[in-house]
């Protein structure tokens, strides 16, 4: 990383210098150094930020303010860096530059207002736990260091499987629960962290059609409680049905924006269509300049 | 210290030892199985105690067989362990393992009186007595029986690693695809395993289990620091295995003596040994080491470093008159470097004859510009490239051209220009200086 | 006891008497010793199965091998160091000191290999645990070679010294067991949280690290207290034994932590009787081989994933598909005997439910004559099936309701996947008794019509592929051939 860091770093120390010589050398650059045009309260608000995973830039410099309320879709081909996006904004992956706010502060600080559901692959379906632990874990927040689990958190957790229609599967083991079945689950333990923001990491792969369907409902729902919600998603048959409002990403942010303006066969060309070859290879480049792994 | 005979042959055997077992090792470094050598090699102590039984002799060929089945076996029941119970693999690798050992321990203290040897000997070994045992006249050497048989062992694994070359290869690397090329890789697995478990046998009444471990381990992963080609590190991990030995019985003689005492277990230090070289190879290797990689990052930085200078004075030089003086301050804040950075990156400049100094600031020489139009070409090209293709506002392209320029050899520079379609300025308005 | 065999009756007896006696002063713990070292080992199981537990959930399982080979180069280095002071060289707490300040610089190495190189998980482990194994071995020979200080006793670190446990060692194993239980208790969902969903942990604030680091410390503070139990090769199967056998006992985690807290003191309590009633075999071996027979009766037996349970569900999908390929055949074939005679699909249930003879059943599958046979003697076990004549049978009333839910379930599942065929098939629950449950009522709804008005269309039976075929082996997925005239 710190290759990479390097360069960086005298890229930054650039545009930071707002006086003297670097000033008078790119006058342009100046402006974006601060981001005070940005609403701060904004329930997701993105500046300048770049990721890299082992050094291989996946994220350029994205700017991205979330609109309250809305249902947010994030679409892309695959190494887009949609889940990237997402898992940075609550710093589960190192950001190369950039910041994010959440209500206008830190995720550190905001993490009682965000809700996370991560793909169905991140976890080991055969642990021991029934389908109520997992979503009373939506609690855990709440309930704090070293305390257990009461009555009233496995009722909240209860009543979020209710609104998932899985109540009856509350006491089953979480890998016979079928991919659907899990799905909800997840969902469940996002509904029961009673948060504002929601990230969902491709909530809708692999469910059946009916859980698809409830789950969209549920999104409708949690829309209409004033929540912002960020859902991955892949099938772009489905977009303009589900959100409001979409980003379109392919390693950069190509267009945001209410779906129905940006969601255009022009930009679905220059978010799909064909790699920036030149880009890929040099974001290769520079991954291979710090050697090794 | 006087180099005598037996000290010859203690080498020679730990040589051997190292070698046979590095041989196998990288196969099972490669495989992600490590843990693989330690679990069989804990295993085998049953077979050993059945074995002894059975024939009642230590070096028999029916014990190697003995041990080789309960070597696969371990390998099988941890397989089908996993399978059926859906433990996970290296949870159900310590069950049998453990279980197999402990069923070892009790059947050698039940035909304590028929087996001339302890779980001790089967943990450390009797390498220093190597030279004691009983030896065979070959060539005008009086050999000491145990040499031979470590040798065999070494002809062993080394026919089988090259007869198999390609074949372990595949399997190793995608056993998947290996199978459906023909070669069926669960019997290459089991082979391996058998292999492996035939080799600590051979080698525990010598340098015992600790040393086998090690050297199955060990050196094959110092030798996959240093190399990225498997026939180099094949060699390279036998290399490697003979000098821990060699190191490791020097270092039984003489180490303790710098504290005080006397000699130590040489087994034992022949594993240290090995760790110390796959500790060097941790930092120094040249491509994966931690201190080389370090240095790199050095270099990489201070070379990032003069080029944003040279682009610099360069765009000093296209600014009009008054043009402000590039001393190191200026530099310093320009960049944002530190001042040892700074002062080196100008050094280096100098030294390349780059720049010059100019009595109130630095300048570029003829070279030097050559260079810096280069950079400020790579630099502005990419401008125009990410605004044209990446839709990026102008006033946000800087940052991501000041890390692209860097990385962009003369071919990349020219596809650019094509891509771009030759422009002439830059998305600021700056003139786009010619290729050469 | 053998050696009696062949000696008078009376001596025979005696012997036994003798045996017995013994056998009974054990079991009762009428001995002090006894009783230390069954309450030692009881102990011990206890914690190792408590944190083995959230380890091998971890998966780090193998971690414990390490550890514990890591602390060899401590407790030698501590036995020099101690002596060259003057003190005693073998002073308990500073040997266990050195135990764990070497195994702490194993984990450290090990972390160093893992983050710091490109080599895997499995060689930190290895190189780590040969290397210090090797190191201790050195240091040992050293302390082998002091002129001063006893070293006789240090190798019951490798082995254990079980049997000759003192009041003392137990005392410690105590609180070391007391320490796992109360953290494990405290910190309970945290480490459930962190060895489920590592990343929704840390999305949530947990540290991560931190937790992890507490684990391996009771890790380390079990192994360094079992090594004197039962050595520091068998103290790693009390760490990853009971917790494997409990995962086949319950679906629960904090259910499977007490299950592996009670198999790890059953095999202390059960080794510990027995290698007092067998004294000269060693105890630590005999305590894991307990520990691994509960794990071969949990692999075998155990309610969950056991492989009897297992085995069974197998048979039980196999009858039932068996069931639903006899329903449905029986189904088709009265539905075209029934289309023939009177001109109307689909059979009501429980009415005059015509005979099939066995040969169209035959050709209806590919069934072998033996298994038809088989199957329709369970069919009529099973009350779905009756014979209706000489190689003919009919549906009973229960079974043309069954085979009528059967049939219509398949083909709604025919046409959903027909027409839908984005949807993966892997992602429909076809064993669904109510498919309105997993598509939902309008989807079925949807699906009932569509039927209904190809049948009208091609004037065939409603089933949306052909039903006259010789072999049916066509997959579910595959059977999207459309209706052909029948």
């Amino acid at each position: 990383m710190a290759a990479y860091e390097s360069v960086r770093n005298a890229v930054a120390g650039l545009s930071a210098a707002k006086a003297g010589l670097a000033s008078r050398l790119w006058p342009a650059t100046a402006k974006m150094a601060t981001g005070d045009e940005h609403p701060r309260t904004a329930p997701l608000s993105i500046h300048d930020m770049t990721v890299a995973y082992h050094r291989k830039p996946v994220l350029w410099d994205v700017d991205f303010d979330a609109p309250q309320g809305k249902l947010i879709g994030i679409i892309g081909p695959n190494g887009a860096g949609k889940s990237t996006l997402i898992k940075a904004a609550m710093d589960l992956v190192p950001k190369v530059s950039g910041r994010v706010l959440i209500y206008g502060k830190p995720y550190a600080k905001q993490r009682h207002l965000v809700g996370y559901v991560p793909q169905r692959e991140s976890v080991d379906w055969d642990f021991p736990v029934s389908a109520l632990d997992v979503v009373t874990m939506g609690r855990y927040g709440k309930i704090g260091w070293c305390r257990p689990v009461t009555r009233k958190h496995r009722e909240a957790a209860m009543e979020a499987l209710q609104r998932v229609g899985m109540a009856d599967y509350a006491g089953r083991q979480i890998s016979q629960l079928s991919g659907g079945q899990q799905q909800r689950v997840f969902f469940a333990r996002a509904l029961v962290q009673d948060a504002s923001l929601y990230f969902m990491d491709e909530p809708f792969a692999g469910v059946d059609a009916a859980t698809e369907k409830a789950i969209v409902a549920l999104l409708q729902e949690l829309r209409r409680a004033g929540k912002t919600v960020l859902v991955v998603h892949h099938d772009l048959q489905t977009v303009s049905e589900y959100f409001d409002h979409l980003i379109m990403l392919n390693m950069r942010i190509v267009a945001a924006g209410p779906t129905q303006d940006v969601f255009t066969r022009d930009n679905l060309h220059r978010t799909y269509g064909g790699r920036l070859t030149l880009l890929d290879e040099a974001a290769q480049a520079i991954a291979q300049t710090g050697g090794g792994p | 210290m006087t180099w005598t005979t037996a000290d010859t042959w203690i080498v020679v055997a730990g040589a051997l030892t190292a070698a046979s077992c590095a041989l196998l090792g990288n196969y099972l470094v490669l495989r992600r199985m490590s843990m693989m050598g330690d679990a069989i090699s804990h295993a085998v102590l049953p077979g050993l105690a059945v074995a002894f039984v059975l024939t009642g002799s230590r070096a028999n060929l029916p014990m190697f067989v003995g041990a080789a089945v309960v070597g696969v076996l371990t390998a099988m029941l941890t397989q089908s362990i996993h399978s059926l119970g859906q433990v996970e693999q290296s949870a159900s690798m310590g069950v049998v393992f453990t279980l197999l050992f402990a069923v070892g321990l009790v059947l050698m203290e039940l035909w304590a009186r028929h087996v001339d040897l302890d779980p001790g000997c089967v943990l450390f070994g009797a390498i220093e007595l190597v030279a004691l045992d009983t030896t065979v006249r070959l060539a005008g050497l009086d050999v000491p029986w145990a040499v031979v048989t470590l040798a065999g062992m070494f002809a062993v694994n080394t026919a089988f690693v090259l007869l198999f070359y390609k074949e372990l290869k595949i399997s190793s690397f995608d056993p998947k695809l290996s199978t459906t090329l023909g070669i069926n890789a669960n019997l290459m697995h089991y082979l391996l395993m058998g292999l492996v478990a035939a080799t600590s046998v051979a080698c525990f009444p010598i340098v015992g289990s600790i040393l086998v471990i090690a050297m199955l381990i060990v050196p094959p992963a110092a030798a996959h620091l240093l190399t990225d080609r498997l026939s180099t590190m094949i060699v390279l991990s036998v290399a490697l295995a003979g000098a821990s030995a060699v190191l490791g019985h020097l270092g039984a003689v003489t180490v303790p003596g710098w504290f005080g005492f006397r000699d130590t277990s040489i087994a034992g230090m022949m594993a240290v040994a090995a760790g110390a070289i796959l500790t060097i190879a941790i930092l120094f290797a040249p491509r994966h080491g931690i201190v080389s990689r370090a240095l790199h990052r050095v270099r990489l930085t201070l070379q990032v470093a003069q080029e944003d200078a040279l682009g610099l004075l360069y765009r000093v030089e296209e600014m009009p008159s008054p043009r402000p003086p590039v001393a190191v301050p200026a530099l310093r804040q320009a960049l944002a470097l530190g001042p040892l950075t700074a002062r080196a990156t100008l050094a280096g400049l100098v030294r390349s004859g780059k720049v010059e100094w100019g009595g109130q600031g630095y300048r570029l020489t003829e070279r030097g510009r050559d260079d810096a139009r280069r950079m400020v070409r790579a630099h502005r090209l990419w401008e125009s490239y990410l605004v044209q293709f990446m839709g990026l506002p102008p006033d946000h392209v800087h940052s991501a051209a000041m890390r692209l320029e860097h990385v962009t050899d003369p071919a990349m520079q020219r596809q650019l220009a094509d891509r771009t379609e030759q422009p002439q300025r830059d998305p600021h308005g700056m003139s786009i200086p010619p290729a050469d | 006891m053998s050696c009696g065999a062949d000696r008078a009756g009376l001596l025979l007896t005696a012997a036994v008497a003798d045996h017995l006696s013994q056998a009974l002063r054990v079991l009762t713990l009428r001995d002090y010793n006894t009783r230390v070292v069954v309450v030692g080992t009881i102990l011990l199981g206890v914690a190792a199965g408590l944190i083995g537990t959230f380890m091998l959930l971890r998966k780090r399982a193998l971690m414990g091998d390490t550890i514990s080979h890591a602390t060899l180069p401590g407790i030698g280095i501590a036995f020099i160091v101690m002596t060259a002071l003057g003190g005693d060289g073998k002073s308990l707490p500073g040997l266990l000191l050195g135990a764990v300040l070497s195994s702490a610089a194993g984990i450290g190495c090990m972390l160093a290999i893992r983050h710091g190189t490109r080599l895997k998980d499995d060689v930190a482990l290895g190189a780590v645990l040969s290397v210090f194994f090797g190191l201790g071995v050195a240091v040992l020979g050293i302390v082998q070679s002091m002129s001063r200080g006893n070293a006789a006793g240090l190798e019951s670190f490798i082995y254990g010294k079980t049997a000759s446990m003192l009041a003392r060692d137990a005392a410690m194993i105590a609180v070391a067991a007391g320490l796992v239980a109360l953290v494990c208790g405290l910190l309970f969902k945290e480490f459930a949280l962190v060895c489920f969903d590592q990343e929704f942990a840390a999305a949530g604030g947990w540290p991560v690290l931190a937790l992890d680091a507490v684990m391996v410390g009771l890790v380390v503070a079990v192994t360094v207290i079992g090594l004197q139990a039962v050595g520091l090769i068998l103290v790693v199967a009390l760490l990853i034994i009971p917790p494997a056998a409990a995962r086949f006992w319950t679906d629960r985690l904090s259910r499977m932590l007490l299950a592996a807290a009670a198999i790890g003191a059953i095999s202390g309590l059960a080794g510990a009787m027995l290698s007092a009633l067998l004294p000269h075999l060693p105890a630590g071996a005999i305590i894991v081989i307990v520990a691994g027979a509960i794990f071969s009766v949990s692999l075998v037996i155990g309610p969950r994933r056991g492989v009897f349970v297992r085995l069974r569900e197998h048979l039980r999908l196999r009858r039932t598909v068996a069931r639903q390929h006899l329903l449905r055949a029986m189904y088709e074939r009265v539905e075209a005997i029934t289309a023939a005679r009177v001109g109307t699909a689909a059979p009501t249930a429980g009415g005059d439910a015509a005979a099939v003879p066995r040969s169209a059943l035959l050709k209806a599958r590919s069934w072998s004559q033996g298994y038809l046979q088989r199957l329709l003697r369970r069919g009529q076990r099973w009350g779905l099936v009756e014979p209706a004549g000489p190689d003919s049978y009919r549906l009973t009333p229960a079974g043309a309701v069954e085979a009528a839910r059967v049939s219509r379930n398949h083909r709604l599942w025919e046409m959903y996947l027909i027409t839908h065929a984005d949807v993966a098939p892997s992602h429909v629950d076809r064993d669904a008794d109510q498919i309105e449950h997993v598509l939902g009522h309008e989807m079925v709804a949807q699906l009932e019509a569509l039927m209904a008005s190809e049948a009208s269309r091609a004037a065939v039976p409603p089933s949306p592929h052909a039903i006259e075929r010789d072999s049916n082996t066509a997959a579910p997925g595959s059977s999207a051939r459309g209706s052909a005239s029948g």
